[in-house]
């Protein structure tokens, strides 16, 4: 079968000969991909930033598709089913799962404690082959896919499978009161369904700041919020200070992770030399620009190791941090009547979509944020019949 | 409360879930009767290993699922066997990872080559999108290197000499 292959730093390629996956579990099913995303935090793995990412490694985390064969135990769903696949790989029985901590699941991933099974993202996430390819195993097939509804747009579906509820939890984990004033670091495409997100909690004021003109200009309009290019800004933290009435803002959202841009030390440090987990520049003005007493919220992606943020800061500011990988089952009902009542419409932030054939250029093009790219989806041939 | 007197009629959904009581404010801990009592749940079949699968030392064995492909193998997979003896909290375990990765890299290359296939690093690279949409950067990025090289040629002969 087709699949995108990683060679290393910033190299993938298409593989024609990937061996079918099997079912190897007798809760697994085998779903035909119709469509998969490439993820922001794809790109940490592209950029060779995740330990333990293995060359030769499938990768791809958001997809949808049909479901193709079941092992038998699988009771929820039958072959020819449509279904999305949760990024989270979850048993549903650990206590972790028991409390819809999806994310967390600690039947899914043998080779880190800290981190739940992921498909796709190396094997610090369980090594499991991803959905940027035609055929995907899917473990715990009766816990995580949920089959399509009919009336759904299929572009819609794909993104209910980790961004829509990735920015959604990043909002909610801020506990956003009627008139907070929230500042989103970051216009990808998490970033963006944060800011929109954060309305639906009752924000009275958005703020997202970032330094791509093109994304700015997207979700002041797809989220109808401010929007402040942080490098005409100069110091960032200062502006937001001025901006809120000398105080800070009631919520900061870090909706960039480990590869923000914005501070030389950091990204020195964090991205180039690898002396820390990435740069943490956005994580780190988070903290600086909320009020005291106020709620930082994390969804952005970091590596296992630390990284240089002011700790003392949240100590004497007194701020709450509130972080995981979005719980997407858990999410699913809300959002999809969010999607089907019209409040939100996610689909809109994809801007390519590209044969997977092409992934080398999908990759290069979304890393290096070419031809105005936000999210791109890749369609394996049988779905472009 | 604040800025609520504010209309907020054109956002669609304004404040709909903005109910206290239905916000459960993740990752707080919803406590279960189970919390507390340990690996006490009744675990999912466990998945037969038919290949060599890494644990971290920081759990008593396998999860019940895992993924099988690129098992560790060669040179890069006796760092990554090292790296498993030490904790997901020892910094050395991480930093062998990354290690073993570049060396997988190289592996991966001279895999390729073994089995006749010239890796094609130009289009691995994405090099046809960045003609397409970025030319002048491509131009950029081949005149730096060409000057570091010929720096470098020239530092290295004039060392010999």
């Amino acid at each position: 079968m087709l699949a995108m292959n990683y060679r290393g730093p910033y190299r993938v390629r298409l593989d024609r000969n990937k061996p079918m996956p099997e079912i190897e579990h007798s809760s697994d099913a085998i779903v035909r991909v119709t469509r998969s995303c490439i993820c922001g935090s794809d790109l940490h793995l592209y950029h060779g930033l995740v330990p333990d990412t293995r060359v030769g490694t499938t990768f791809g985390h958001e997809f949808i598709g049909v479901v193709e064969e079941i092992g038998d135990a699988v009771q929820n769903l039958k072959v020819g089913d449509n279904v999305l696949v949760p990024f989270n790989i979850a048993c549903g029985k650990c206590v972790f799962c028991e409390q819809q901590l999806y994310g967390n699941c600690h039947e899914s991933n043998p080779e880190a404690t800290a981190v739940g099974g992921i498909f796709g993202y190396s094997h610090t996430a369980g090594g499991f082959d991803g959905g940027q390819a035609e055929y995907v195993r899917v473990p715990y097939a009766d816990v995580g896919p949920t089959v399509i509804p009919a009336d759904m747009d299929h572009d819609n579906a794909v993104l209910l499978t980790d961004v829509f509820p990735t920015g959604y939890q990043a909002a909610e984990m801020g506990g956003i009161k009627p008139g907070d004033t929230v500042v989103v670091f970051g216009a990808g495409p998490v970033g963006i369904m944060a800011a929109k997100s954060a309305w639906l909690f009752g924000a009275g004021r958005v703020i997202v700041i970032d330094h791509l003109e093109y994304r700015l200009e997207f979700v002041k309009n797809f989220a109808q919020c401010e929007v402040y290019n942080f490098r005409s800004l100069g110091d960032v933290v200062l502006f937001l200070k001025k901006t809120t009435d000398w105080l800070g803002a009631d919520v900061c959202i870090d909706a960039v992770g480990c590869e923000a841009a914005g501070d030389a030390m950091q990204t020195i440090t964090g991205r180039k030399l690898m002396l820390q987990s990435g740069s943490a520049t956005a994580l780190h003005w988070a903290i600086n620009s909320v009020k005291k007493g106020g709620i930082v919220s994390i969804v952005g992606v970091y590596g296992p190791t630390g990284n240089l943020i002011p700790i003392g800061n949240v100590v004497n500011k007194g701020i709450t941090i509130r972080a995981n990988q979005a719980s997407v089952k858990r999410l699913l009902p809300k959002l999809i009547d969010h999607i089907q009542s019209g409040r939100v419409d996610p689909k809109q932030i994809i801007t390519h979509r590209i044969p997977l054939e092409e992934v080398s250029d999908a990759y290069h093009i979304f890393s290096a944020k070419l031809d105005n790219c936000i999210k791109p989806i890749l369609i394996p041939p049988s779905a472009r019949k | 409360m604040k800025n609520t007197e504010r209309d907020y009629s054109h956002i669609k959904g304004w404040g709909i879930d903005a109910d206290p009581l239905d916000v459960p404010a993740y990752p707080m801990k919803r406590r279960t009767e189970n919390d507390n009592k340990g690996m006490i749940w009744e675990r999912p079949a466990q998945q037969p290993a038919m290949v060599e699968v890494l644990h971290s030392n920081e759990r008593p064995g396998l999860s019940a699922v895992f993924g099988t492909p690129n098992p560790p193998a060669g040179l890069s997979g006796k760092i990554r066997r090292f790296a498993f003896r030490y904790s997901e909290s020892m910094i050395r375990h991480w930093l062998l990872l990354l290690i073993a990765d570049r060396v997988n890299m190289i592996e991966g290359v001279h895999q390729d080559i073994q089995s006749g296939h010239v890796p094609d690093f130009f289009s691995e690279l994405g090099g046809k999108s960045e003609l397409k949409y970025n030319k002048p950067g491509l131009i950029r990025k081949i005149a730096l290197g060409s000057l570091i090289t010929i720096v470098a040629v020239a530092w290295l002969g004039r060392k010999r000499r």
